[in-house]
Order: structure tokens, then sequence, then C-alpha cells
């Protein structure tokens, strides 16, 4: 009862919160080019959602591609820090300096210098979502318990199975933890990556889209392409937590 | 089965840890390392299972025969189980290092955890399980390459009463039964006279061997409320108050 309660909830107070912004602006009487009601923006989705949708397939695809690109290396880069202290202390400041530079500062660069512009973007969402996959599954492998790998190392263990065997395993909670911050940040990646390249003249995903509709201040329109990247928001969030039980499942019950 | 040569142990942090340490050590003999926290048991134990080396002096093993992996099982405070992998794979870790098949190792993984009762439970993973069943497939994986060495690190010193006292029966009757080699460590004056065959008392800053002594309680019956078994804790008692005063 009280479950079922907790996941209506979320909807439950959704709905309310449209039928106030709807009822208010009736009552209040507001020009949809200041802010436009639900139904509006509803219309807007519906009249123009071939375009729409294509948009936000683009942009899903760069979210997933930077998605799997930041897996590959925020990984390979934490096993090569757990494995080598040298090598961590040579790469940990630069993956910080590139965690904290905004991406709007050098995805034009970004843009200039890889000529594909599809590339382009998945490399500049990569930059933005690689890091809590690198730090969570870093902390992760350093946290392999010491009995563990004791034993291991009695039984005569290579390297690669205790990597296999025993850290990667071990870290997997940390990996998934990561991966979960990381799949909206791709997302986010993506679309200030759209933005940038939309006002250099590239028409692709939701971004530029949004750009193009507050250019001819079509504000119904901006306003359902900006509910289609929050419900992908959702979507990528959730979609990457059910993952992450699933692959627990069999530690965490009998 | 090994001798301790005036073994010393000096962390690089300068702590020193064990300091001229000797002892022979008997094929068979189940010997339980006693004494305070701190004093050293921990790191003798380690050194003796090779995964640390002794600054001075040197272990030497019966025919200069290094125990190799397999040789000796180890069992720690805390089981240690991986908790991706259900009893039977746990117990089969030892094997599969060292590259052996599970279909081959099927009847002695099964053999393992039935010496620890635990054969309706192959298929039961570390959080269905209790702390002393979790013990139980400890010790299993620790038998399963039915090591000549078992060398244990006060496994049963974070189960409750009951359980403990159940599980160092069923040890020291695997011990009588199996013939094998066991060094114990344990902080607990009444598991040391009760388990072992022979107490060696540490004491420490620096750790060092502080007493030697047999013990002789005969098998069978109840050895638990058997006067021989009391007249050995008041023995090691009184040897503590000698060499730790206040
Ligand atoms: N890896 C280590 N580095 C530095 N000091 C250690 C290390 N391991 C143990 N020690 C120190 O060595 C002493 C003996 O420790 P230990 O062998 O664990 O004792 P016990 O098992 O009897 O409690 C303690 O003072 C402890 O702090
Ligand atoms: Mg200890």
């Amino acid at each position: 009862m009280n479950r079922t309660l907790e996941r209506l909830a979320p909807f439950a107070f959704g709905g309310i919160a449209l039928s106030l912004w709807q009822g208010g602006v009736w009552v209040l009487g507001v020009p949809s080019y200041v802010l436009p009601s639900p139904i509006d923006i509803a219309k807007a989705y519906l009249d123009d959602y071939a375009i729409l949708n294509q948009a936000l397939l683009s942009t899903l695809t760069v979210t997933l591609a930077a998605l799997l690109a930041a897996t590959l290396i925020g990984v390979a880069l934490a096993v090569a820090m757990a494995a080598s202290r040298l090598f961590r202390a040579a790469i940990q400041p630069w993956a910080v300096i590139l965690q904290v530079t905004p991406i709007v500062a050098i995805a034009p660069l970004i843009i200039i210098w890889v000529n594909q512009p599809f590339i382009a973007l998945v490399v500049c969402a990569t930059i933005v979502a690689f890091f809590p996959i690198l730090s969570n599954t870093a902390a992760g492998l350093a946290a392999t318990p010491p009995e563990l790998l004791d034993l291991f190392r009695l039984n005569g263990a290579t390297r690669w199975q205790i990597l296999f065997l025993l850290s990667l395993p071990s870290a997997l909670p940390n990996f998934l933890t990561g991966l979960r911050i990381s799949g909206t940040l791709a997302l986010v990646g993506a679309v200030v990556a759209e933005f940038v390249a939309g006002s250099g003249g590239f028409a692709s995903g939701l971004a530029y889209r949004i750009i193009e509709a507050s250019y001819r201040l079509e504000i119904p329109r901006m306003f359902a392409a900006l509910f289609l990247l929050g419900i992908s928001g959702i979507v990528i969030y959730t979609a990457l937590g059910l993952l992450e039980s699933l692959l627990l499942r069999k530690r965490n019950a009998a | 089965m090994f001798s301790i040569r005036s073994v010393s142990k000096t962390y690089p942090n300068a702590t020193i840890a064990l300091q001229n340490i000797s002892a022979d050590i008997a094929h068979g003999e189940f010997v339980a390392l006693l004494g305070p926290s701190g004093c050293g048991k921990s790191t003798l134990l380690r050194l003796l299972a090779g995964l640390e080396a002794p600054s001075k002096g040197a272990i030497e093993w019966d025919n200069a025969q290094r125990p190799g992996p397999g040789d000796i099982g180890f069992v720690f405070q805390d089981a240690t189980l991986l908790p991706w992998a259900d009893a039977a794979d746990n117990v089969y870790l030892p094997l599969r290092l060292r590259g052996e098949r599970r279909a081959n190792a099927a009847g002695r993984i099964q053999a393992a955890l039935a010496q620890v009762e635990l054969t309706e439970f192959a298929h039961a993973r570390p959080k269905a399980l209790s702390g002393g069943m979790k013990m139980r497939v400890s010790i299993a994986r620790a038998l399963v390459s039915d090591p000549q060495l078992l060398l244990m690190d006060e496994p049963f010193a974070a189960l409750d009463e009951f359980t403990r006292h159940r599980l160092q029966d069923d040890l020291h009757a695997l011990w009588l039964r199996s013939g094998k080699t066991i060094v114990f460590v344990t902080h607990s004056i009444y598991e040391a006279a009760y388990l072992a065959s022979r107490i060696l008392i540490m004491s420490p800053r620096p750790g060092c061997i502080a007493a030697d002594i047999r013990a002789a309680i005969p098998e069978g019956g109840n050895r638990r409320t058997s006067p021989e078994y009391a007249n050995l804790v008041a023995q090691i008692t009184e040897t503590f108050r000698r060499i730790m005063p206040a």
C-alpha cells in the first residue's frame, strides 16, 4: 500500500503542478509567448512532433555514445590508476582540471578541432560525463578488501585474476553509482555542446530546436523541447537505476 | 613441520612487531598462539603464510619444502567471502585461482562443504547465511585444497558464545580425524586451552614467546567440564600473571 503510494507520488505531484499551472495561466490570462499553458505546449508538440522527435533521437544518440565512451575511458583510467601509483599521480590532477573546466569554454575549440560534428558533440559530452565513473570506480578498486587480496595472493593469483575475479567485481556497486550520475551528465553535456554547435550553425538535437524556437519566439515549442529533455533525463536515470538493482540483485539476495 | 628461527619483524614505520621468536612446530600439532591484542600474533601468522617476509631470521620448512599455493589454508577473523558468489563458488575459489576446472573440482567442493555440514547451503549467497555459517564456508574454502597446514587468525572471535562453542567442537574433531597441523591465533585463554595440543603464550612490546605449554586434556567425554581443562586454564592464567605484571 505504502509502496504503491510512493510510486504514484511523483505522478500525482506532477499532475497537480500541471493543473495549477494550467489554471493559473487561464485565470491570469498570461499570453503564451510569456508562459504557455501545458495544453499549448502539448499542441506545439503535436504540431511538430516529427522534427522534435528527430531532434530528441539525435540528442539521445550523442548522450548514449558519450556515456559508452565515458564508461570505457573512466574504467580504463581507474584500473590503470589502481595498478600504478605513478600513473595515478600523473593523471589525477589533469582529470580534475578537465572536470572543473566549464564545457562551454572548451566546446568551441573542440568543435573547431574535430571537424566531424557528431564526434565533436560526443567528445564534449564525454568530457562532462566521465569523471563520476572514474572517481567512483577508482574508489571502489581502492577499497578491495585487503584480506581477500591476501587470500588471492596466497593461492598464487595473477594480476589479471585479481583484477577480474576480485577488484572489478568489488568495485561494481561504486561503478554503477558513478554510471548513474554520469548518465544524466552525458545528457547535460550533449545539450550544452549542441547549444555551442547550434549557435555556430550546426543544426541538430534538441538544443538547436530550443535556440531556433527562441529566435522565432515560438515559446510553446521551446517548452515542448524542454519537456522532452526533462523526460529523457528521468528515463536515463531510472533505467540506470534498474540496471543497478538488476546487476546487484545476486549479491543482495539469497 | 617447520622451525621458526630467531625471527624478528619490524614494519617500515619502525614498529617492532616481533623480536627474536623461535619455535619448532611438529607435524600434526594444534598450536594456539595466545596473547593480548597487538603482541604480534597476526604478524607471525602472516610470516608463516609467506604474506610478509621476516626482517631477521628465517622460517625453515622440513625437507626444505616451502609450501606453495594450496599447501596452506588461511582463515581470517572475518569470513571474507565474495558477496556475489554462492557458498560452493566461494569454496571453489582457491582451486579456480590455480586453474582447475569447475567440473573437475565439484567433488572436492562438495566434500569440503560436507566437512563443515553445509551441504544443503551450497547455493546460498553470503547475505543469506548467519555469521557462523559464513565462517564455516570460510573454513571449507581453506580445506578444499587439502592443505597440510591450516593458519587461523581469531576465526571465532566475532561469533556469539553458542556458535563459537559449536565451531570449536567441530574444529577440534576435524583436527583429530584429519591430522592436519593447525596454528590458531586467539586472545581467549579458554579457547586456547580447549582447542590446542600446545599453547605458545606471547607477550607484547616487542612480541616474543613467553611460555610454551603442552596440553593434555583426555579426548572423549565433555572436555569443557573436565578437571584437566580447568587445570590448564588455571595454569595459563597463572603464567600470564607472572609474565605480565599489571
Ligand atoms: N602493516 C603494518 N604496518 C605497521 N605496523 C603494523 C602493521 N601490522 C601490524 N602492525 C603493528 O604491529 C604490532 C603487532 O600487530 P599484530 O600482529 O596485528 O598483533 P595481534 O594480531 O597480536 O593483535 C601492533 O603494534 C601493530 O600496530
Ligand atoms: Mg591480530
